[in-house]
C-alpha cells in the first residue's frame, strides 16, 4: 500500500526514467572527472602528461609518488597538517556548539547582535586581513608557530559552523531541556548529555567543514608560517613547484595526496551532510 | 528584547538604591551560562577580526606602506654604535586621498574589477542556485541508486579549493589539457583560454561553480525534506501536475533555506580568493580580475602597500554590508522574519 502512494514512483515512464537517470549519470561524470583525470594524470611520467594526445592509461608508474614522498618533506608537512586540522575541527566544535546552544536557547542580552556579528564576519576579505592578523600574532609571538594558525582558522568556521549548530538545535524540542532541568541538570549538564548528542548529524558537518577549512587553505599558511619544518601540505606542496615551469607530474600526485584525507573525512561525515544541514538553513 | 523592564534611567531613586546593582546581579544570574558559553568566540572574533577591522578602517586614511613604517631609521656608524634619526618620510594621516585615488583609477582598476566582480558573482550564484535546485529535485524523488548518485555529487565539496583550482587549470591547459583534446576529438579548433577575457573568466566559473553547487544542492535538498508529504499527496490528489507541485510547494516550502544559502552564497563568491587567483591568475593582463584578487595585486606586489590594501577591504565590506541590508529589506516587505 505504502508503495503505491509514494509519490511520483509508480507513474514514471520509461522514457521520464531514462531522462532522470540519464541527467544524473551525466552530472556524476561530470562531479567524478576532474578528480578521476587528476587521479589518472599522476600515474603517468612527466613527458606522457605533457603531450597533447588524448589518454588514459601511459606507462603507468608510481614514480611521482614515490619522488613526492621520499624527496620531499611530505611526511612532516603531513604531520603538520593533521595536528592543524585535527586541533581546528576539535576545538570549532566545541565553540561552536557552546555558542550555537547559546543562541538558539537563552535569549540573553547581545544575542542578536552577536548573530549579526556572524554574518558580517563573513564579509570580511581574507586576502585584506591578512596583514593585520599578522601584526597581532607577531606581537604576541605566535609567528611560525602552529597555534596561529589554528586560531586564524577558527575564524574562518567557526561563525559559520556555529550560525549552523543554531538553527539545528532549533529543532530539537525545548521540552527535552526543560525534562533534563527537573531532573537536576544544570544548564552545562543538559547541553552535554542530552542536546549535544542529539544533534549528532550537524555536529558531523560542523566538523567535515572545520577540517576542510584547515586542511586546504593556503593565504594564512604562507603569510603566517616560514620555516620548512612547520609548512602544512597545501602550503608545503607549492613549495617543489617552480612558479614557472609547474612539475605537473609531481602536482597531480600531491594533489591526490592532499585530497585522500579529505575524502575519508567526507565518508564518514556524509551520511549526515543533508540531515545535518537540514535545519541548518531554515532559520537563519 | 531584554529581561529589563524597569526604567533605566530614574535619577530620583529611592534611598539606599537597590534597584540598579540588582538588576544588573539578576541579568548576571540569569546570563551568565549564556554569556560564559559565548564568550571564548567573542574574544577570538573581537581579536582577530574586529580589531583588525576598525585598524583597517582607520589605516585607509592613512599612507602606510611598507617602506614608511618605521618611525625612525637607525644607521650602524663607524664605531659600532647605532645612530637613529626621525623618518622624514613617516606615513601620516591624508584623509579621504586613498579613497580618491582608487575610485578615480588612479591606482588599479577598481570599476573595472567591480564590473567582473558583479558579473562572477551573479552567473556563478545563479549556477549555483539552479543546478543545485534541479539537482535536489531530482535526488528528492524514490529512485534506484539514489544513495550512490549523491555521494558522488557531493565528492566536489570534500576537495580543497586549492586542489580543484589547480585540477582546472590542468584542464584547461592550452597545449595538454583535457578541454582542448575533447574539443580537438569533436573537430573543434583548440582555444586558448586564458588569452581572452571572456574564456578565462569561464574557465574561473565554471571551476567554481563545480566546486560549489555541492553546497546547494545538500541544503536545498535538506530543505526540501522538511517540507511535510501531505502536502504533495493533497496536491496529487487534486490533480496537480509534477510542475504545479514543483512551483507551488516545493519552492515556497524551500523559500528560507533559499534565502539564507543565497545571501551566504552571494558573499562566499563575492570574496572567493582563490579560483581567480590561481585559475585564471587575473589573465590576460589583468581583464579577469575580481575585486579581491585585484586588490591583493595591487597592494601586495612590489613595495607591501598597506594602507591601500585597507582601503579596498573597507569599500568591499561596504558593497556586501549595502547588498545584505537591501537584501533583508526586500525579504521582510515580502514577509519574511529572518
Amino acid at each position: 500500500m505504502s508503495k503505491v502512494t509514494r509519490r511520483g514512483h509508480r507513474r514514471r515512464s520509461p522514457a521520464m526514467s531514462v531522462l532522470l537517470h540519464g541527467t544524473l549519470i551525466l552530472a556524476s561524470l561530470i562531479a567524478i572527472g576532474p578528480i578521476a583525470w587528476v587521479l589518472l594524470s599522476s600515474l603517468k611520467p612527466g613527458y606522457a602528461i605533457q603531450s597533447s594526445e588524448l589518454t588514459l592509461f601511459r606507462d603507468t608508474t608510481l614514480a611521482n609518488y614515490r619522488y613526492v614522498l621520499t624527496e620531499t618533506n611530505f611526511p612532516r608537512w603531513f604531520l603538520n597538517s593533521v595536528i592543524v586540522a585535527a586541533f581546528t575541527m576539535t576545538i570549532g566544535i566545541f565553540l561552536s556548539a557552546t555558542t550555537g546552544y547559546a543562541v538558539s536557547r537563552f535569549n540573553f542580552p547581545g544575542r542578536r547582535p552577536l548573530m549579526m556579528v556572524f554574518l558580517v564576519t563573513q564579509m570580511f576579505p581574507v586576502a585584506i586581513l591578512i596583514v593585520p592578523i599578522y601584526t597581532i600574532l607577531a606581537r604576541l609571538g605566535l609567528i611560525n608557530t602552529m597555534p596561529a594558525l589554528i586560531v586564524a582558522y577558527l575564524t574562518i568556521a567557526v561563525p559559520f559552523c556555529a550560525w549552523m549548530l543554531k538553527g539545528y538545535f532549533d529543532s530539537i524540542p525545548t521540552s527535552l531541556d526543560e525534562a533534563a532541568a527537573l531532573d537536576g541538570c544544570g544548564p552545562f549538564a543538559t547541553f552535554w548529555r542530552v542536546v549535544l548528542p542529539l544533534a549528532r548529524p550537524a555536529v558531523a558537518v560542523t566538523a567535515f567543514y572545520t577540517f576542510l577549512t584547515a586542511w586546504g587553505e593556503v593565504a594564512y599558511a604562507s603569510a603566517f608560517i616560514q620555516t620548512d619544518n612547520k609548512f602544512t601540505l597545501a602550503y608545503g606542496l607549492q613549495q617543489f613547484v617552480p612558479q614557472f615551469n609547474p612539475q605537473w607530474e609531481y602536482l597531480t600526485a600531491a594533489a591526490v595526496l592532499v585530497t585522500i584525507p579529505a575524502g575519508l573525512v567526507f565518508f564518514f561525515a556524509q551520511k549526515h551532510l543533508v540531515s545535518g544541514l537540514t535545519a541548518g538553513g531554515t532559520k537563519g | 528584547m531584554t529581561t529589563v523592564t524597569a526604567d533605566p534611567a530614574p535619577p530620583s531613586t529611592p534611598p539606599g538604591r537597590p534597584a540598579r546593582p540588582s538588576r544588573l546581579r539578576r541579568s548576571w544570574e540569569k546570563h551568565w551560562y549564556a554569556w560564559a558559553m559565548v564568550l571564548p568566540v567573542v574574544i577570538v572574533l573581537a581579536v582577530l577580526i574586529f580589531y583588525p577591522l576598525f585598524r583597517g578602517v582607520w589605516l585607509s586614511f592613512t599612507n602606510l606602506t611598507e617602506a614608511n613604517q618605521v618611525a625612525e631609521i637607525c644607521t650602524r656608524s663607524i664605531t659600532g654604535g647605532e645612530v637613529c634619526t626621525d623618518n622624514p618620510n613617516k606615513w601620516e594621516f591624508v584623509g579621504l586621498d586613498n579613497y580618491v585615488r582608487v575610485l578615480t583609477g588612479e591606482v588599479g582598476e577598481f570599476w573595472q574589477w567591480t564590473g567582473v566582480t558583479l558579473i562572477w558573482t551573479f552567473v556563478c550564484v545563479a549556477c549555483h542556485f539552479g543546478l543545485g535546485l534541479g539537482l535536489a529535485n531530482m535526488l528528492n524523488r524514490p529512485m534506484r541508486a539514489r544513495g550512490f548518485y549523491r555521494v558522488v555529487l557531493v565528492l566536489p565539496w570534500a576537495v580543497p579549493a586549492f586542489v580543484s583550482a589547480f585540477a582546472w587549470k590542468f584542464i584547461f591547459n592550452e597545449r595538454f589539457g583535457l578541454a582542448n583534446a575533447l574539443l580537438t576529438a569533436l573537430g573543434i579548433d583548440p582555444v586558448s583560454w586564458f588569452a581572452d577575457r571572456w574564456t578565462a573568466l569561464l574557465t574561473a566559473i565554471v571551476t567554481n561553480v563545480w566546486l560549489g553547487v555541492p553546497f546547494m544542492m545538500v541544503a536545498l535538498l535538506g530543505g526540501m525534506q522538511t517540507i511535510p508529504s501531505e502536502l504533495y499527496e493533497a496536491a496529487e490528489i487534486d490533480g496537480a501536475s509534477a510542475w504545479q507541485r514543483f512551483r507551488n510547494i516545493t519552492l515556497p516550502g524551500l523559500r528560507p533555506v533559499s534565502m539564507t544559502v543565497v545571501l551566504l552564497g552571494t558573499i562566499w563568491t563575492f570574496n572567493m580568493f582563490p579560483i581567480i587567483f590561481l585559475v585564471t591568475e587575473g589573465q590576460p593582463a589583468g581583464q579577469s580580475e575580481i575585486l579581491v584578487t585585484g586588490a591583493y595585486r595591487a597592494a601586495f606586489e612590489g613595495i607591501r602597500n598597506y594602507s591601500l590594501a585597507s582601503t579596498y577591504g573597507v569599500l568591499i565590506l561596504s558593497i556586501l554590508l549595502v547588498f545584505s541590508v537591501f537584501y533583508r529589506r526586500v525579504l521582510r516587505k515580502q514577509g519574511e522574519v529572518w
